[in-house]
């Protein structure tokens, strides 16, 4: 579903991946893990097309995305869901959602919010009225879920969703991975730093150490000496 | 009692004109952050397509209709202005995102070319608009307070204006776009907004608005190749006063300068109005350096 071969990118003069490849299968959820500064943010915005590709090729659906810019890339069926969540703080929750509409597909994108976006999320339609900026940060990481999935993306971008979020809300989103899992339809790939809240939702693992992959595997395969070797600080 | 409410009338109808040249920088500056140096030749532009329409009126209709020239003359200049405005963008302003300085010389540039093209179209000289009949004279109320037609009118023409962005920016489905772009330009474009179509939109409009500014002030006096320079520092003062990137703030502080202005200058002389209302905007920008009304919000803190 979506290839990255040999992607080298960064910011400026400094290159902050070098040779990375990677694969997520369909119905697959994929998970990139790695200390703080390795680059798995970076490689999720080469993914979306907010960074350039110095070399390399991004290939999702068949489709060489490599040179295209979000937008098209958001069209053709990925949902980003940022790190730090970059709601639109003075737009209205509900707007931001009808926003994540923007991605769909021709007459859909008039239409109403779909309910499979919000079902999963169902403190949001009390607070349509409320400007995005005014939510806590585990709401609005809510509220940026039911955007990104707004569109019915065919792969979603996770970029450390369980960062600074209350404990009850890391419960909801991993119910809500789940739930995508289990409908099958959608893949995921997910920058984490927490190894318990991967491990419960995973099923293949990449390792990013010094903006390369260091080790990749199946949930039995990341065993504690792999964890050591690799994570721990 | 009389001139109490002769005052007020002239307060609110300079806050009326103000706003009209403001609204369009409100959008281009307030929204974008580009400081168009160009905001008053696009009011020119305006001003000398109502006069275009005028003239053609002139020579190939028949007389009974001159009247209405006016009323075509809005529209035509919001969209001469608009072209303009999308020229410009897509030819300069794009590559000077993020640029202040560079963008303000660079319009300040292209202000004074498009100064010489009118000069040279049209002539140095002012030249004058014939306003239509039917705003001619003023309505009289409380015995012999005499309010102009023209006033009127150009203070329905803000409403207006001000109404059908209000609808466009808040209540649409492109200017939901355009906020977003606004406010989170890497975000909006991971949405599947195009942001190079948004911002040309916009400051194409913007212009466009300027262009409305422009065919109104033909009803208050002559125009010439230099009256956007007149009325440029003007509509900064208005959007800066009022706190960049709100709607209501443009029109709080075009009603603010207004309305001091001509309690100012009724105390005081001309000159002297204008110099008190500097220092009080200056004063109130020590105070509040965001304006009349600044956006406030958890992630705003920056």
């Amino acid at each position: 579903m979506l290839a990255v071969q040999q992607l080298e990118a960064g910011y400026g003069e400094s290159v902050i991946l070098r040779q990375v490849t990677l694969q997520v299968k369909p119905g697959q959820v994929v998970c990139l893990l790695g200390r703080n500064g390795v680059g798995k943010t970076t490689l999720m915005k080469s993914i979306m097309g907010v960074l350039k590709a110095r070399r390399g090729t991004v290939t999702f659906k068949g489709n060489d995305l490599t040179k295209r810019p979000p937008g098209e890339r958001a069209k053709k069926g990925i949902g980003y869901v940022p790190q730090g969540r970059e709601i639109f703080p003075q737009l209205t929750v509900f707007e931001n959602v009808l926003l994540g509409l923007e991605a769909a597909k021709g007459k859909k994108r008039h239409l109403a919010i779909p309910e499979s976006a919000i079902a999963k999320f169902p403190v949001l339609p009390a607070m349509y009225d409320r400007r995005g900026g005014d939510l806590s940060g585990g709401q609005q990481q809510q509220l940026a879920f039911a955007r990104a999935l707004a569109a019915g993306p065919e792969l979603l971008l996770l970029d450390e969703p369980c960062e600074g979020i209350q404990p009850s809300i890391v419960e909801d989103i991993r119910d809500v991975i789940r739930s995508i899992k289990s409908g099958g339809e959608m893949s995921i790939l997910l920058a984490e730093q927490s190894l318990e809240f991967v491990k419960s939702v995973g099923d293949y693992f990449y390792i990013i150490e010094k903006g390369s992959i260091a080790w990749e595997g199946g949930l039995s395969d990341l065993n504690d000496e792999v964890i050591r070797h690799y994570l721990t600080v | 009692m009389d001139v109490v409410v002769l005052q007020l009338f002239n307060g609110i109808s300079v806050s009326s004109i103000l706003l009209l040249i403001a609204l369009g920088l409100s959008i281009t500056f307030g929204l974008m952050k580009v400081i168009n140096m160009a905001h008053g030749e696009l009011i020119m532009i305006g001003a000398y397509t109502a006069y275009v329409v005028q003239n053609l009126f002139t020579s190939y209709m028949p007389a009974s209709l001159f009247g209405w020239y006016f009323v075509l003359a809005i529209p035509a200049s919001f969209i001469v202005a608009f072209l303009f405005g999308l020229v410009l963008e897509m030819g300069l302003i794009r590559f000077l995102y993020g640029r202040p300085l560079d963008s303000l010389l660079a319009t300040w540039g292209v202000g004074l070319m498009l100064q010489q093209i009118a000069r040279s179209i049209f002539g140095a000289p002012n030249v004058g608009v014939t306003s239509p009949e039917w705003l001619n004279g003023g309505m009289t109320v409380l015995g012999d307070v005499v309010l102009p037609y023209k006033r009127l009118f150009i203070l329905g023409l803000v409403l207006v204006c001000l109404f059908l962005m209000y609808v466009y920016i808040y209540r649409s489905h492109s200017g939901r776009r355009m906020r977003a772009v606004m406010q989170n330009r890497e975000m909006a474009a991971c949405l599947g907004i195009s942001t190079r179509r948004v911002d040309a939109v916009t400051f194409a409009i913007g212009s466009g608005i300027a262009g409305i500014a422009g065919c109104a002030l033909t009803l208050i006096g002559p125009i010439g190749p230099s009256i956007g320079t007149y009325y440029i520092v003007d509509a900064f003062m208005v959007v800066v006063l009022g706190g960049v990137g709100k709607l209501v703030g443009t029109v709080f502080g075009a009603v603010g300068i207004g309305l001091s202005n001509t309690l100012f200058e009724y105390w005081t002389t001309a000159s002297l109005g204008k110099v008190l209302v500097f220092l009080c905007i200056v004063a109130f920008l020590q105070w509040k350096p965001s304006g009349l009304v600044a956006m406030r919000s958890r992630s705003l803190d920056n």
